[in-house]
């Protein structure tokens, strides 16, 4: 990578209090990104969603968040007044989630909400913001956006959902997205239209994705490079392509756990956990 | 034929509100035969299992259990216990405030049968359970035990038939070869015929010898695990969802809803 990277974490580590007799929920993570698609995968319960929500600093006020560093653009996000957080929540760096539900606002239509964000980001008049919605909406391939406009986010499926979203960060044009198990609630077919379009948002405007998942054989295809968590740590990094040579032995475990359709086994191989996987 | 299903219809409710949800199926299944049913969410997986199992009532068209016609509605106990559904999602099918013993032995208490101990002892073992899990709650264990325990359950009126409704869904990658290895063995040891619904087209492929592609409450397409490893499919549908299983493809027309 020749350009700094945009997102540059050295040995995050997050504590919930509520269960300090217990290791911190995430230990000693490192890792950057660029201006690429990076995948975190592991088993449930391993950090991922903790890691995502340490970045944004969305943890309960209690929470202890630590690194060494952990720089967004040069600026050190912990060091940070909520208000300059806020400043970058949203505008630079934006988050999905499994359920548009909890991302978008309840009350106001899809259309006012796009709208909104076109009036923040590009400071248009109140009626352009409506046509940009519109044109945005289109962008992401929702056929009817007249229609749409008009839904309110309960009215919606879970695919269209994330296309609302992402039509919204069309305009923000946030410099990361994270992204939390963005399409594991989708079917199939509608799960390859939200990635061409995410894709495309990402790929197309030259920003960093965080991609966070518990399914390999997606991240491996989708993604540049892979961190694989387990018990709270990063304990390998990989490009995606090169996954198959992974040489630590859970991610090993976890590729020969996995039924495939191409290479079919009789038996799958069953995980044997090291202790010493936590520890480090 | 352990399972006969002839012109299978089932619709929910009635008039302007009907919803015809299974369109005419037909298939049969082995003695001893894995058969799968993979398809996306709402095109009627579950209540194919549903009507087999006695569940749901509001079917019409023939279903035959080991050559016996069973009926919509009043099924004999001793029918019922021929076929057993294993749900996705161990933590709500278990009684949160019932042991693990007590999990087991109520069938056994519904059905009349008296050697219990023996029975649940014995069904532990087969799932791979110790003894002392029979004094503990459903809270007190991990999801791959709780779905051991669904397991259990499901064969301890020693069934012909097993309903597996998306049985390693809500399990990790790790948890869920467990339970497919589980499953694998206890039916060659016991010749158990096996209908699992699924999602995952890997997860129907490694337990399943042929497999139903269902979309909106019809059959699309029936294969066998070797055409579904080479490829070798009739139906676009069909090879949608195997590509999708595979991993991120760009799609070239994204347009939708
Ligand atoms: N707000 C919280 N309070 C206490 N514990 C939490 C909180 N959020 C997450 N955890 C714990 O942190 C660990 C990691 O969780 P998470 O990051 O959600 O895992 P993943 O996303 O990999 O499934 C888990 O043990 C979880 O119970
Ligand atoms: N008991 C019921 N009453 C009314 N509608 C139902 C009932 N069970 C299922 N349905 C409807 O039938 C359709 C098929 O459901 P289901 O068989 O559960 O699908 P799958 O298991 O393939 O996801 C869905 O539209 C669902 O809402
Ligand atoms: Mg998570
Ligand atoms: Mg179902």
């Amino acid at each position: 990578m020749l350009d700094a990277p945009l997102l540059s974490v050295r040995n995050l580590t997050v504590a919930f209090p509520s269960l300090q007799h217990v290791l911190p929920a995430v230990r000693n993570v490192s890792f950057d990104i660029g201006r690429e698609k990076v995948g975190i995968i592991g088993e449930s319960g391993s950090g991922k969603s903790t890691t995502g929500r340490a970045i944004m600093r969305l943890h309960p006020a209690k929470t202890q968040i630590t690194a060494d560093r952990m720089e967004f653009q040069g600026r050190d996000l912990l060091a940070l007044s909520e208000r300059d957080m806020r400043a970058i929540r949203g505008h630079r760096i934006s988050m999905i989630l499994q359920d548009p539900k909890y991302s978008l606002n309840p009350v106001m239509s899809v259309g006012e909400q796009v709208a909104e964000t076109a009036i923040l980001h590009e400071k248009l008049s109140r009626r352009d913001a409506r046509l940009r919605a519109m044109e945005m909406l289109e962008k992401v391939h929702i056929r009817d956006p007249e229609r749409v406009m008009s839904l309110y986010p309960h009215e919606v499926s879970g695919g269209m959902g994330q296309r609302i979203m992402i039509s919204m960060m069309l305009i923000a044009k946030p410099a990361l997205i994270i992204a939390d198990e963005p399409t594991s609630a989708l079917d199939v077919s509608v799960r390859q239209q939200v990635l061409t379009i995410l894709d495309e948002l990402v790929t197309g405007n030259d920003m960093g994705l965080l991609f966070i998942s518990h399914d390999l054989n997606l991240v491996r295809s989708f993604c540049d490079r892979v961190l694989i968590m387990y018990a709270g740590r990063v304990v390998e990094e990989l490009r995606a392509s090169e996954l198959d040579q992974a040489r630590h032995p859970y991610t090993q475990g976890l590729l020969e756990a996995l039924p495939s359709l191409t290479e079919p086994k009789d038996r799958l191989a069953v995980l044997r956990r090291d202790p010493a996987w936590a520890q480090g | 034929m352990m399972i006969k299903v002839s012109g299978l219809n089932v619709t929910f409710g009635q008039g302007t509100k009907a919803n015809h949800v299974v369109r005419g199926v037909d298939f049969g299944i082995g003695t001893g035969e894995c058969f799968g049913l993979v398809g996306e969410s709402g095109c009627g997986k579950s209540t194919i299992l549903g009507a087999i199992a006695g569940r749901v009532k509001q079917w019409s068209g023939e279903i035959r259990i080991n050559g016996e016609a069973v009926q919509q509605s009043r099924r004999e106990l001793a029918q019922l216990r021929q076929q057993q559904i294993v749900f996705q999602d161990p933590f709500g099918s278990l009684h949160p405030r019932h042991t693990i013993g007590r999990v087991l032995s109520e069938p056994l208490e519904i059905h009349g049968i008296s050697d219990r101990d023996v029975r649940i002892a014995k069904v532990l073992d087969q799932v791979g359970l110790p003894q002392r899990f029979r004094f503990r709650y459903p809270h007190q264990l991990s999801g791959g035990q709780r779905q051991r325990v669904a397991i259990a359950r499901a064969l301890i009126l020693d069934p012909q038939i097993l309903l597996l409704d998306e049985p390693t869904s809500a399990l990790d990658v790790s948890i869920q070869a467990e339970i497919l290895n589980l499953l694998k063995d206890l039916r060659e040891e016991r010749g158990l015929t096996y209908l699992l619904v699924s999602h995952d087209m890997a997860v129907v492929t490694h337990l399943c010898d042929r497999i139903a592609v269902m979309q909106k409450g019809k059959f699309v397409e029936v294969t066998t695990r070797a055409a579904m490893i080479k490829g070798d499919l009739s139906h676009p549908y069909t090879r949608l969802l195997r590509d999708g299983s595979l991993g991120y493809r760009p799609v070239s027309s994204t347009a939708a809803e």
